[in-house]
């Protein structure tokens, strides 16, 4: 970004490093402002939604970068652009609507209008009205367009950056994570549907809250109390090279080649389908091998917002938009592929029960980040514990580790210069 | 005449089903439904684009009472109620021995500390079988007006 940096901090990171994180950075309305500046405005990469949002030339979708209101466009020879959504006349939003189609983009306030790649391309009265009033001679539309977007897309997953000195998308996820990105987006992508959740606490809970396997089967005792006895697992934690980005993964075992992963799904089926404690209907419970590769579970991120989740065949991108200091917008676009049988769309709906802001091992996520926001008050210079699994910021195949926090936390410092 | 008949059962049925669920009477939910009813739960956005996604999507009644069990027995959330306020209904059909009926409702939320704030807002989409010896419910579309849901969404609308 250009321009001076303005936002102070006086936050200090304890010396111990990221395996101490001070509450200070939840509610503090300095560091909010200079994540805006730094992160958001800065040298990342931050998820728009998908390309099959905005099918034809002319579409477009509006959508945040941090709190920031931006416009992903489809423009008339097919490529995606982006650009703020803000007027450059005097700050109106430009775009109203969350989708819709536009030849030319006017702002409603004094009809300015803008070409898809944010040119301006008209002032209304530029030259006054008989002779009188108007823009002075020097005033040149071309110095007056909106802030452009930097727009990369990965398997259909669009991303756009401020920052047109961001690495490559490639580079700044790294081999590991496009890998896990491409195997959950193997094909044309269709909508399944939406919705927000609203969280009373600062963006970072969530981002560490979805980066802690820790928790997940403590906090999330749906499985435990179904008994819904899982086979002995594989999985673990991939962390790309500087801990930015994650991924979290669980396979179901397969006792030999022949098993394949249909029937491990029935297999546990039948488990919970005999004991007492199981579910009365447990079809939910099954699945298909769709990937072919007997994962059923992978939690990825991206620095700093992107979560894109694989629960059995319930596909989900979940964007975390923070709204304050204490508020943030989750929003979860629910998809599957275009070629999807009706049974696999049927699938996906009803796995779709397991996440979201009434899932049965999810609805917990809406509300601890918001227990931690509440108890804030006394943390006055206290720090965190971040010490599980060591202070490595490394894969590794156990998932009883903080190491991919440790990961979020060092990018941030990075970034924050904190 | 029939219509009114209909009416006051429909009326009655969705009063019982409020008192039901703000009275934490949840085990009794499941009841309200057919044996193969189909309960979602889903946003006006979703609902006008044909998205077939649900917030909750219970495809029977075993569904359900899966669902009443886990939040008794596995999840975890803070102790809250809610507080039903129903329209009047409407009566938009009459089909397959079914009656289909809208009413627009409100839910406040109360939670353990005293706080009282308006949850959603939307309509029931309902069909309901009134063969049986009492009205039931073969299929519940719950349609919010808005797309954001506070924190959680826990106790069934
Ligand atoms: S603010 Fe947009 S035209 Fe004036
Ligand atoms: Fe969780």
């Amino acid at each position: 970004m250009n321009g001076t940096r303005i936002h102070k901090t006086s936050e200090h990171w304890p010396n111990e490093g990221v395996t101490q994180v001070p509450y200070g950075l939840y509610d503090n309305s300095e560091i909010y402002a200079r994540e805006r500046e730094r992160l958001f405005l800065g040298p990342t990469w931050n998820v728009l939604g998908f390309a099959c949002e905005v099918p034809n030339p002319g579409d477009y979708k509006t959508t945040t970068i941090g709190d920031i209101p931006v416009v992903l466009v489809r423009g008339k020879d097919g490529s995606l652009k982006g650009f703020e959504n803000r007027c450059s006349h005097r700050g109106s939003l430009l775009c109203l609507e969350r989708f819709g189609n536009a030849k030319a983009f006017t702002c409603v306030y004094h009809a300015w209008s803008y070409d898809e790649d944010g040119n301006l391309v008209g002032v209304a009265f530029q030259n006054g009205v008989g002779g009188e009033g108007g823009m002075p001679d020097d005033f040149r539309r071309e110095e007056h367009g909106l802030r452009r977007l930097k727009i990369a897309s990965l398997s259909g997953l669009v991303f756009g950056s401020f920052d047109f000195g961001v690495p490559d998308l490639d580079d700044y996820l790294g081999p590991d994570i496009v890998a896990r990105i491409r195997r959950v987006l193997p094909r044309p992508v269709k909508i399944l549907g939406y919705y927000t959740q609203t969280l009373r606490n600062n963006w970072k809970l969530y981002a560490e809250n979805v980066k802690d396997p820790y928790h997940a089967s403590i906090l999330h005792s749906f499985f435990t109390t179904f008994r819904v006895n899982r086979l002995s697992q594989q999985g673990g934690i991939i962390i790309d090279g500087d801990g930015a980005h994650h991924v979290s993964y669980s396979k179901l075992d397969r006792p030999n080649d022949s098993g394949h992963g249909d029937q491990e799904y029935e297999a546990e089926n039948l488990r919970a389908d005999k004991d007492d404690f199981g579910l009365k209907d447990p079809t939910i419970l099954g699945g298909q091998d769709e990937f072919d590769d007997g994962i059923t579970l992978q939690i990825l991120t991206v620095f700093p917002g992107l979560v894109l989740q694989q629960v059995r065949n319930s596909l989900v991108l979940r964007q975390i938009m923070p709204r304050g200091v204490d508020r943030t917008d989750l929003i979860w676009t629910n998809y599957g592929f275009e070629d999807d049988d009706p049974e696999l769309t049927d699938l996906r709906l009803l796995q779709a029960n397991f996440i979201g802001p009434a899932g049965f091992i999810s609805m917990e996520d809406g509300a601890v980040g918001e227990f931690v926001q509440r108890a804030l008050p006394g943390t006055n210079g206290e720090t965190s514990v971040v010490k599980m699994g060591g202070d490595a910021v490394a894969s590794s195949a156990s998932r009883v580790t903080e190491a991919s926090i440790r990961g979020f936390w060092k990018t941030y410092r990075g970034i924050m210069d904190i | 005449m029939a219509r009114l008949d209909h009416h006051g059962a429909v009326s009655n049925l969705l009063a019982e089903y409020a008192a039901c669920i703000d009275s934490d009477d949840l085990e009794a939910w499941p009841a309200f439904f057919t044996e193969q009813a189909h309960y979602r739960i889903t946003t006006e956005f979703n609902h006008a684009r044909g998205l077939p996604i649900g917030i909750i999507d219970a495809r029977n009644r075993n569904m359900m009472e899966d669902r009443v069990a886990s939040l008794r027995q596995a999840n975890i959330y803070e102790p809250q109620r809610y507080r039903h306020i129903i329209s009047a209904v409407r009566i938009t059909g009459n089909e397959d021995r079914l009656i289909q009926a809208e009413a627009a409702f409100m839910v406040v939320r109360i939670m353990i500390d005293g706080s009282q704030e308006l949850f959603v807002t939307g309509r029931y989409l309902d069909q309901i079988e009134l063969s049986g010896e009492t009205p039931l419910f073969a299929e519940k579309l719950v349609v919010l007006d808005s797309d954001k849901i506070d924190t959680l969404l826990a106790i069934p609308l």
